[in-house]
């Protein structure tokens, strides 16, 4: 979740940023076609910095980065100096019927212009209802009614921002006795009305199909995979649910499970290589750690480059 | 389970207020229409999103409030965190804002009661946060006050730096702070004396500075707008050893104004 990282980091960096104006390109050309990414945090900043090549790109999230100023600015900047970075943003609560908070949109499109993020991504879920902020990703039911929310609520992001989004599926741990769609068929739907790009998780597809007893394989058949501008990989923790089953938790605290990059590679024969994030949130490890599991991921993008080139459009900003 | 109401019932709310009800209190069902697959129960499946929410927001309270963590123990710290998470849910998604309401809740409760300090270690630690995210803007250099003649400077106001706070307490708040954050422990703290702190972030750095009363009224009076010579006066008036130059010294070290205006003419 966002917040865990920027409530007090400890980054250091020389630059001083300040607001800037909005002249694009201010920032190096980066490529990061190919290449896997990892989630940036501020502790990471100096192992980053001294071999800014090991990584592809870095991902931030967005609401770590709305304060005024101060060192996750700098750090931003000073990293965004030397990589690619994709802006992920957590608490737009999109998935809600109330109308997206115009403040906070105005904030996240503020940081679009200011770090020229080569992604944008939010997620089908909400997290504020009646000026509450409950600092989770929580799910939302599969209606007609939600449907044209989501849509006019990603209208609004995408008109904001002057650029496509990219909408995350979830991780869910319940269903709603109410939902008529399927979420593949949702996402779908979404897609065609609103022509956002999709940010495919894949330990979301393998924690969800788990809990709610699905198989993966066939939600990932459905998937409109020619859709997707970014991958995300993660960790995730088992618990058990009501009668004893597994219930796995989207914990992003520990390396991506076997059975995930399994899932990965599959969707990467069938599609060829797609911008890959690896996320980690929680119990950080030493950079190193994270490093390699990006590179991981950046060897299995290697070996897929000979796959079915995608007929998609990228959503990435050409710089 | 409550029956779903038909057609004919008044329509159903939000789903989102459904959930919103019931999530800061694990003792109230579920709402009825969420469900496992296939008939499974949803009960610690929805348990799931309770955890998430209250141990995310508590967490980052452990986060925003190290030393009064570290002074409660990890154990109380949380009890007590999560009964204000209950209480005081965020209303901003930028959790870096949470916890203003946190020394107050804190001051309210009475098993602490015996910590009278620590309601003001937590303002001070909330400071500390604001000026860290706060906007970035150069200081006030001393060549600008230099320059001005010794008239001008006296009828000047001054700006202050975004990031700048005061924390004026009658306990010891910049010595509990320091040893609980950044210092060594120190054998013995009498927390029964005053202290004020100055909280600036002249560039990258948050800086704490224990001040005397007098600087104390001296700044705040120039961040309320009073010119130097009547902040001055103010200070001197409860504080008869305060120093005017000392005063003037810490303005500029500190980093806690970013600008000052002489007056363009001389007042009638």
């Amino acid at each position: 979740m966002a917040g865990e990282d920027a409530i007090q980091s400890g980054a250091q960096s020389g630059a001083q940023s300040g607001p800037q104006s909005a002249d694009l390109n201010r920032f190096p050309a980066f490529d990061p076609a190919g290449r896997a990414g990892a989630s940036f945090k501020p502790q990471h900043f100096e192992a980053i910095a001294a071999d800014p090549a090991a990584i592809g790109f870095l991902e931030v999230h967005a609401e770590n980065y709305m304060g005024a100023g101060g060192p996750p600015h700098a750090a931003l900047s000073a990293i965004r100096n030397l990589l690619p970075v994709s802006l992920h943003g957590v608490c737009m609560s999109i998935g809600g019927l109330e109308p997206l908070d115009r403040t906070h949109l105005a904030r996240f499109a503020g940081l679009v212009r200011r770090y020229e993020p080569f992604l944008v991504s939010e997620h089908l879920a909400w997290s504020t209802h009646d000026d509450v902020f409950f600092n989770d990703l929580l799910p939302l039911p599969y209606t007609g009614e939600t449907l044209a929310r989501v849509c006019a609520h990603i209208d609004q992001v995408q008109e904001a921002i002057s650029r496509p989004m990219l909408l995350e599926n979830p991780s869910t741990y319940v269903l709603f006795a109410q939902s008529t769609w399927a979420e593949t068929d949702f996402l779908r739907e979404i897609v065609r009305r609103t022509g956002c790009g999709l940010l495919l998780d894949i330990n979301n597809v393998f924690v969800s199909a788990t809990n709610h007893g699905f198989s993966a394989m066939e939600y990932l058949a459905d998937f409109p995979l020619d859709h997707v501008g970014e991958i995300h990989l993660a960790g995730h923790d088992e618990q058990e649910d009501d009668e004893g089953a597994p219930l796995l938790i989207d914990s992003h605290d520990r390396p991506v499970a076997d059975p995930v990059w399994a899932l990965y590679e599959r969707v990467l024969r069938q599609c060829g290589p797609i911008t890959t994030l690896v996320e980690w949130d929680a119990d950080v490890p030493e950079w190193p750690v994270l490093q390699s599991e990006a590179a991981a991921a950046e060897r299995i993008l290697h070996d897929c480059r000979g796959a079915a080139t995608r007929s998609t459009a990228s959503h990435a900003l050409q710089a | 389970m409550r029956s779903r109401p038909d057609n004919g019932a008044a329509p159903r709310p939000p789903f989102e207020a459904a959930f919103g009800r019931v999530i800061l209190e694990p003792d109230r069902p579920e709402p009825d229409f969420v469900v496992g697959p296939r008939g499974k129960a949803a009960s610690r499946r929805f348990d799931v999103y309770r955890n998430n929410v209250t141990h995310s927001l508590v967490t980052a309270l452990e986060e925003i409030f190290p030393a009064v963590a570290l002074i409660l123990g990890e154990r109380n710290f949380r009890m007590i965190a999560r009964d204000f998470v209950r209480a005081s849910p965020p209303r901003s998604r930028l959790v870096f804002e949470y916890g203003e309401g946190f020394a107050a809740h804190l001051a309210g409760f009475d098993p602490i009661r015996h910590l009278a300090y620590l309601p003001d270690v937590a303002r001070l630690e909330r400071a500390w946060l604001d000026a860290y995210h706060a906007a970035d803007e150069a200081p006030l250099s001393p060549g600008a006050v230099g320059a001005l003649s010794p008239e001008a400077l006296a009828s000047a106001h001054f700006t202050p730096h975004p990031a700048m706070r005061l924390i004026r307490s009658d306990y010891a708040v910049h010595t509990i702070f320091v040893a609980h954050r950044t210092g060594p422990m120190p054998e013995r703290i009498d927390a029964g004396i005053a202290e004020s702190v100055l909280v600036t972030r002249p560039a990258l750095q948050v800086e704490l500075r224990h001040v005397q009363p007098g600087e104390a009224v001296f700044l705040l009076a120039l961040r309320d707008g009073a010119t130097l010579q009547e902040a001055a006066e103010c200070a001197v008036l409860g504080n008869p050893s305060f120093d005017l130059a000392g005063a003037i010294g810490l303005l500029l070290s500190s980093g806690a104004f970013s600008a000052c205006q002489p007056a363009t003419h001389s007042e009638d």
